[in-house]
């Protein structure tokens, strides 16, 4: 961030010097500091940086899914952007897990406003926030029974035959 | 569940009065299709006479699966779909949306066509404010507000209309810039507008601002503290009638807001009057940003040079090669776009709108989030309303701001 009065090499650095090995991968694409957070720490972390005096990173932004079929074991990923009004600081961290066992501890106990954020993740991409005091669909219709922001539901009916899209580059 | 208390634990609860009259909670459906509600969406509120005990919304009722139809669709194409979120101020929705793929793309925005967007987005601020703020006064029973300031609202659009053909879903600017210079007739009316509308809009303001039915109307009406709005990631307008600065605008400028003198107002209580406070002087503070826009507004070009996403001019497409392979690649989505992760967020009516987008280099976003933060904030609302009475709750409702389809996406 261009006007922040925190620097991403000193947030990674504390956050690996506390967290060690749970840190696993960072990046800093568009100079968003984003850092890959272990399953078992992810609620950890986030405490820990809501909580820390020197980071005071306390406004959740976002939170998301994310499916990649291909990576067999961590297929789901659940993102999340802090941010530190503060110090104008953004963070973006990301977790996944298999799809199988789509767990992830919830973060409504640090934050309010993650209840509907996690509850949407859970309506699109079936990732299940342990312990959130309402776990339903948010925006879908209740009786639906697929996670339809999952890669494997194409947009348009396969079998459909009344348009050719081969002329189209498709 | 709160469903499932009954009358007795309300009581020993201490929420049933005994003064009630039946002595028994009543179910009020506030809603899916209610006046009051200004867009679709139900409360299902639990009242004891006229003070609401608990309420608990429900949502989607216009999900039309925005985030999933931008994974098939060609980059330029998805700007349709963010008008149709925060419908009352489409334009910052669309240049919000470009400004993410051009931050993704490394394109370098003249100075000229970041003044034209501050101008379009600051109009487009004013016309979702006017919408909310003469909507307060309708649900306090001022009338006459609402139809004046609505002519006005008129006249932004017909300067939307003006720039893009369009008025409510503008599809306004291209990725790059804006697909044509504004016309001369955009800049006479935008300086009609200027002249004309403070002194209306200070009607309007006299009209309710220290109005005293108004004012105790809406003092106390819905408050929220600031460490529960920040709790609950509220932003925006509401964020900062609960006394919190946090302007995108001003925390992370894009589009040269920094080369602007204006300032942010806060509130105090996180009332409803706040919020119309609020928004009354964001409006004041954007006819100012739009004047100096006016004043500084640089030469160059109206848009970037990206000819992977800027449609030629049709007369070259004729004439050139270049401009037609350009032409055809964009129109048929295939332009090479790289791959990568960005967030980008402005300042909406509503507060920050956010672009989640991850590129894989295919033709369409592998994934396209939107911040939303009508669907973030809209969680506070039972908190906000519980222990009020059923006219506070419509009131508080129409000074949230709740756009349903910001809400639904």
């Amino acid at each position: 961030m261009a006007n922040s009065t925190l620097s991403n090499e000193t947030v990674y650095s504390k956050l690996k010097e506390k967290f060690g090995e749970a840190i696993s991968e960072s990046q800093e694409p568009f100079d968003l500091l984003t850092v890959e957070v272990s399953l078992a720490e992810i609620h950890n972390v986030i405490e820990w940086l809501k909580n820390e005096p020197s980071l005071q990173i306390n406004y959740l932004t976002l939170i998301g899914g994310i499916h990649y079929p291909e990576n067999t074991g961590r297929e789901l990923g659940v993102t999340y952007h802090l941010h530190s009004l503060i110090h104008n600081f953004r963070i973006r961290l990301k977790t996944f897990l298999s799809i199988e066992n789509p767990t992830i501890p919830t973060i409504t106990d640090l934050y309010v406003g993650a209840n509907w954020m996690e509850r949407e993740t859970f309506d699109f991409y079936g990732v299940i926030f342990s312990g959130h005091p309402n776990l339903i669909r948010v925006l879908n219709e209740e009786s639906m029974d697929y996670f339809p922001m999952r890669k494997e539901f194409r947009l348009e009916d396969g079998t459909r035959e009344d348009k050719d899209d081969r002329f189209f580059g498709r | 569940m709160s469903e499932k208390l009954t009358k007795n634990e309300f009581e020993s609860a201490g929420y049933l009065s005994s003064e009630t009259i039946d002595g028994d909670i009543a179910t009020l459906n506030l809603g899916p299709t209610h006046p009051a509600t200004h867009g679709i969406f139900q409360n299902i509120l639990k009242v004891d006479g006229e003070k609401i005990l608990e309420a608990t919304q429900t949502v989607g009722y216009i999900h039309r699966a925005f985030e999933k139809i931008a994974e098939r669709r060609p980059y330029n194409q998805i700007t349709t779909l963010t008008d149709r979120l925060n419908y009352c101020s489409s334009p910052i929705n669309n240049i919000g949306y470009h400004m993410t793929i051009e931050k993704l793309i490394g394109c370098e925005i003249p100075k000229r066509v970041q003044y034209m967007r501050v101008i379009i987005m600051e109009l487009a601020r004013i016309a979702d404010h006017l919408v909310c703020n003469s909507v307060i006064g309708v649900d306090t029973g001022a009338l006459t507000g609402f139809t004046y300031m609505f002519q006005q609202r008129e006249k932004i659009y017909d300067m939307f209309e003006e720039v893009c053909g369009a008025r409510l879903t503008t599809n306004l600017g291209r990725i790059g810039g804006f697909d044509h210079e504004f016309s001369p007739a955009f800049y006479s009316k935008l300086e009609d507008f200027l002249k004309e509308f403070p002194a209306l809009f200070a009607e309007f303001d006299n009209l309710l601002t220290r109005n005293r039915i108004f004012m105790d109307r809406t003092i106390n009406s819905g408050p929220i503290s600031a460490e529960r709005a920040l709790e609950y990631s509220f932003s925006g307008p509401n964020l900062r009638a609960a006394g919190v600065d946090y302007d995108v605008r001003v925390m992370n400028p894009y589009s040269s807001y920094e080369d602007f003198d204006f300032i942010i107002p806060v509130g105090s209580n996180g009332d409803t009057y706040d919020r119309f406070q609020v928004r009354q002087e964001e409006i004041r503070q954007s006819l100012s940003i739009i004047r100096q826009a006016l004043d500084k507004m640089p030469e160059g070009p109206c848009h970037a040079d990206v000819p992977d996403f800027f449609l030629p001019p049709k007369q070259e497409v004729y004439e050139n090669m270049e401009a037609l392979i350009y032409h055809f690649k964009i129109v048929m989505g295939e332009t090479p776009v790289p791959v990568g992760e960005v967030y980008h967020s402005v300042e909406g009516g509503n507060g920050e709108l956010g672009f989640y987008l991850i590129s894989d280099g295919g033709r369409s976003p592998y994934r396209l989030q939107f911040r939303r933060p009508c669907f973030i904030y809209y969680q506070a609302y039972p908190e906000m309303i519980t222990g009020q009475t059923i006219s506070d709750a419509v009131l508080t409702l129409s000074s949230m701001n709740v756009i349903a389809g910001e809400l639904d996406a």
